[in-house]
């Protein structure tokens, strides 16, 4: 750490240390390091006038930073924020922060400029010395740890350090346990995930409004964001609407191809689709009418809704799950049920039979 | 008075010693040893801005009726946080600025780590004695991502919550835990009232007290290291050139800081970031096109992004899968483990070189990038790697501006993945090479002085100028490796370790251009 302030160069020898050279190749006609070079002087050295401009500039800075604390402190008063008035947020922001940027950078700068011109540029030298201690050190190192052992016994007493191993091997655990109520003590979220709001009979709703939708209000190519009727009603509104959340198209039913078990799930070429990507649980909010492809906006994984939203590009695997839905007797869409699996992103506990 | 004063407090501290050891000790100058301050400064400043941030937030995610001056909103449900964040940017004189130097901070603070790297990584001065300190400053990048995603999680707008439910959706897909993790940690179902909550309590308290254990730990090896410093006249691996903290270096690296500050002040005045009132709050219908992270945790969703659903095309191999009644998602571990893997590597690479090279000295001067050629090599294809998962996070925003389908941008991405960073290790390796020889030529010949001769015959030439010994000993000064010799063992045996040991090395060292010798000055001042 001993620091030498002299501006004489200690003798150089280019080798690296005396320690192993590795494999690094050290060759005796090696150029040699030629030294410092000789030290230059600044303006502000030679010529006294330039030091005292350089003085009087960074003295000026100092103070423009007194002006600027000044002006942001008057510019708070001076540009309140007006109840409903954007501008004047945008003039507080601007005028405050123009106050404190002036305050700050003169300063900055004042200190970096005094310490470039005006302060002592000799380059000082330190000495390195290797990171480890020296051998006397390491050795009474090793030492104190052999004399703790003797004296405790630690490596003596095997059954005393194996006992102490197991209690702090066990310690862990009770804190592992107290995390537990970090979730509902009630429910496991296999169950949780694989259930939505939407039961027989509800009534499919628009987003955000909540208003019923009937079956002929859903021209061809047109497409709702659809809720459940008493999702706004729900105690846990944004955690069923997660779950819940459904697209709803109406398509050519020639251009439908509909497997043999889905043959009663659409209505009249009335499709309904969670909207919850099966990646990891964005909303499939995009839909291109002449293609009939849903597009998720987070990953880009896109869905035919010809082929039961089937992924056909993206990183997606499995297509969105298909709610069944009928019209009621006033000509309302409703569910049949709930969706036949669970929806959105994969989970652990997910079964491989729902479609079967 | 000075001697007074500092008699006074050295009675009741003994801090005389501390002065006396560190008061004039010596720092070399380098534009880019000053990334690590940048980064060290702006983590000063989030925390200033922070506190100040606390005092209005409120990390609830209790429902209230927004009433707030910002007219678009009013009316709206939405959490205590949301509302507290528009309050402190529209009701607060200078909240807004707050705010934003909060933000910009932040994004500074993981850009200039990010430099800081580079930097380090390129000029070798992760090699021994510092390798842990660059595995230190890796935990502390790693911290400084989770300090961002929790922090621009916390306002609970529509982005972020997207953001969260991205997080929540492949925490589900970790086999045996990850449905019951993904419990846990919202409480119940997504999005729960409890995440904002507690990614508040890691944000200002757990994630800042294990940045400044790290921070603290990184600087007290760079004390007990001393810094590197680039190759120069006069400049040995024994010592240290450059200016004293007291008083040049505290004047200069004191005043960056408020000139770092003062800059993030101004852009904080005058450029608006996460504008969380244009988002709205969270629900989770809608989203918009063209959603991305902050863009640090770019390259992770653009690893999401890359990552094919289906392995050939859909009726190919799926990524996701049920076996005995589980599922599978391959589609979210693979990314999730690729960038583990990287990770790993990257925070191992010092001691993995160390291993390649079995060079066992310490180093502290800074090697120039061109003079370790696949080093070099090695990082750009790292940074290759980097940018194409990051520009992946942008592929939807790639295809609308330059028109392309969104099909072709993921498939080209995914190539360059692949063969980006070979591209990248073999040109870089080559301009490495190449560099070194112009180094080489211009020790010999000297440079070209642009002057053109006429000479008697009628031939033009053009003058060289030999470079002087200072800036000749820059360009000469750099260790010339050969591959490591395939030596038997005490045993007299050849271990299959060993064997492994001498390809790499090969591979590490074989392409080199030695160092000029004097003998080799001598002999082109012949010709």
């Amino acid at each position: 750490m001993a620091t030498d302030d002299s501006n004489d160069l200690l003798p150089v020898d280019h080798r690296e240390s005396a320690t192993s050279p590795g494999t690094a190749v050290e060759r005796a006609d090696a150029l040699q390091n030629p030294g410092l070079p000789p030290h230059r002087l600044r303006v502000t050295d030679t010529d006294p006038k330039a030091a005292k401009r350089a003085e009087r500039v960074i003295v000026a800075l100092f103070y423009v930073s007194v002006v600027g604390s000044v002006f942001a402190m008057a510019a708070y008063f001076a540009f309140p924020i007006r109840p409903n008035d954007l501008g004047s947020v945008r003039l507080n922001n601007v005028f405050i922060g123009l106050g404190l940027s002036f305050a700050l950078l003169a300063v900055g700068v004042a200190a970096v400029h005094w310490g470039k011109v005006l302060m002592v540029d000799h380059e000082g030298i330190d000495i390195r010395h290797p990171v480890h201690g020296d051998a006397p050190t390491q050795a009474r190192a090793v030492e104190i740890f052999r004399q703790a052992d003797r004296e405790s016994g630690f490596n003596r007493r095997v059954l005393i350090r194996n006992g102490m191993i197991a209690a702090f091997a066990a310690l862990p655990f009770p804190a592992i346990f107290l995390f537990r109520d970090l979730g509902p003590a009630v429910g496991t979220p296999a169950a949780a995930y694989s259930h939505t709001m939407w039961k027989k009979g509800t009534r499919l709703t628009k987003d955000p409004t909540g208003d019923p939708i009937l079956a002929s209000e859903v021209t061809l190519g047109s497409v709702f964001h659809v809720i459940p009727e008493n999702l706004n009603k729900s105690e846990d509104v944004l955690e069923e609407k997660a779950k819940a959340a459904v697209l709803l198209m109406r398509l050519e039913p020639k251009d439908l191809h509909v497997s043999a078990d889905r043959k009663t799930w659409n209505y009249d070429g009335i499709v309904a689709y969670s909207k919850i990507c099966t990646h990891v649980g964005c909303p499939v909010a995009l839909y291109e009418q002449q293609t009939h492809h849903l597009l998720c906006p987070c990953h880009q994984s896109q869905f035919d809704i010809t082929r039961e939203a089937a992924v056909i590009f993206g990183p997606a695997v499995r297509p969105l799950p298909q709610l069944p839905i009928s019209v009621d007797s006033d000509g309302y869409l409703i569910a049949q049920s709930d969706f036949h699996e669970p929806v959105g992103p994969s989970f652990w506990e997910r079964r491989g039979d729902y479609n079967a | 008075m000075t001697g007074w004063a500092s008699r006074y407090v050295d009675e009741r501290t003994g801090i005389s010693y501390v002065v006396k050891e560190f008061g004039r000790k010596i720092f070399p100058d380098h534009w880019s040893f000053m990334l690590g301050e940048v980064a060290l400064y702006s983590f000063v400043i989030i925390l200033f801005t922070g506190t100040f941030l606390t005092f209005f937030f409120q990390a609830s995610m209790a429902e209230v009726t927004y009433n707030g001056s910002y007219g678009p909103l009013k009316g709206l449900e939405m959490s205590a946080a949301m509302q507290s964040a528009l309050h402190i940017s529209f009701e607060i004189r200078g909240g807004l600025l707050i705010r934003q130097v909060h933000h910009w901070a932040a994004l500074l603070f993981i850009a200039s780590i990010g430099l800081h790297m580079l930097r380090i990584f390129f000029t070798g001065a992760f090699r021994k004695p510092r390798e842990l300190n660059w595995s230190i400053g890796f935990v502390l990048f790693i911290l400084a991502m989770a300090e961002g995603f929790t922090g621009y999680s916390l306002p609970d707008d529509l982005l972020s919550g997207n953001g969260l439910r991205i997080i929540a959706g492949m925490v589900q897909g970790i086999p045996f835990v990850g449905s019951w993790i993904g419990w846990l940690l919202f409480g119940g179902e997504f999005p729960g009232t409890a995440i904002v909550g507690r990614l508040y309590t890691l944000h200002i308290l757990l994630l800042p007290a294990a940045v400044l254990a790290f921070i603290a730990l990184h600087l007290v090896f760079v004390v007990t290291h001393k810094h590197t410093q680039f190759a120069g006249p006069g400049r040995t691996n024994e010592n240290v050139i450059g200016y004293p903290i007291l008083p040049v270096y505290a004047a200069k690296a004191g005043g960056f800081f408020f000139i770092v500050f003062g800059v993030l002040m101004l852009i904080g005045s005058f450029f608006a970031i996460n504008p969380i009132w244009v988002y709205g709050p969270y629900d989770p219908s809608p989203v918009s096109a063209g959603t991305q992270p902050d863009w640090y945790i770019g390259f992770a969703d653009g690893a999401l992004r890359l990552m094919p659903g289906w392995l050939g095309g859909p009726g190919g191999v799926p990524m996701e899968f049920v076996l005995f009644n589980t599922t599978y998602s391959l589609n979210i571990l693979i990314p999730v483990v690729i960038l583990g893997l990287f990770i790993v590597v990257v925070m191992t690479y010092p001691f993995l070189e160390a291993w390649i090279t079995g060079d066992k000295r310490e180093h502290h001067i800074a090697d120039r990038p061109r003079n370790v050629p696949t080093r070099t090599a090695i990082g750009a294809a790292g940074v290759t790697f980097y940018a194409v998962l990051w520009a992946a996070a942008s592929s939807d925003l790639v295809a609308t501006h330059f028109q392309i389908s969104i099909e072709s941008v993921i498939t080209i991405l995914q190539f360059l993945l692949f063969l980006g960073p070979v591209a990248a290790y073999f040109a870089t390796k080559r301009i490495c090479l190449a560099l070194q020889k112009k180094d080489r030529q211009v020790v010999l010949h000297g440079f070209e002085s642009g002057r053109i001769v006429r000479l008697p015959g009628g031939e033009y030439i053009e003058v060289h100028e030999p470079v002087d010994e200072y800036e000749r000993w820059r360009l000469v000064s750099y260790n010339d490796y050969e591959p490591l010799m395939l030596r038997p063992n005490a045993a007299g045996r050849i271990t299959a370790t060993e064997r492994a040991r001498a390809a790499v090395s090969r591979w590490f060292f074989e392409d080199r251009i030695e160092p000029p010798t004097s003998t080799d000055v001598e002999v082109a001042h012949h010709h």
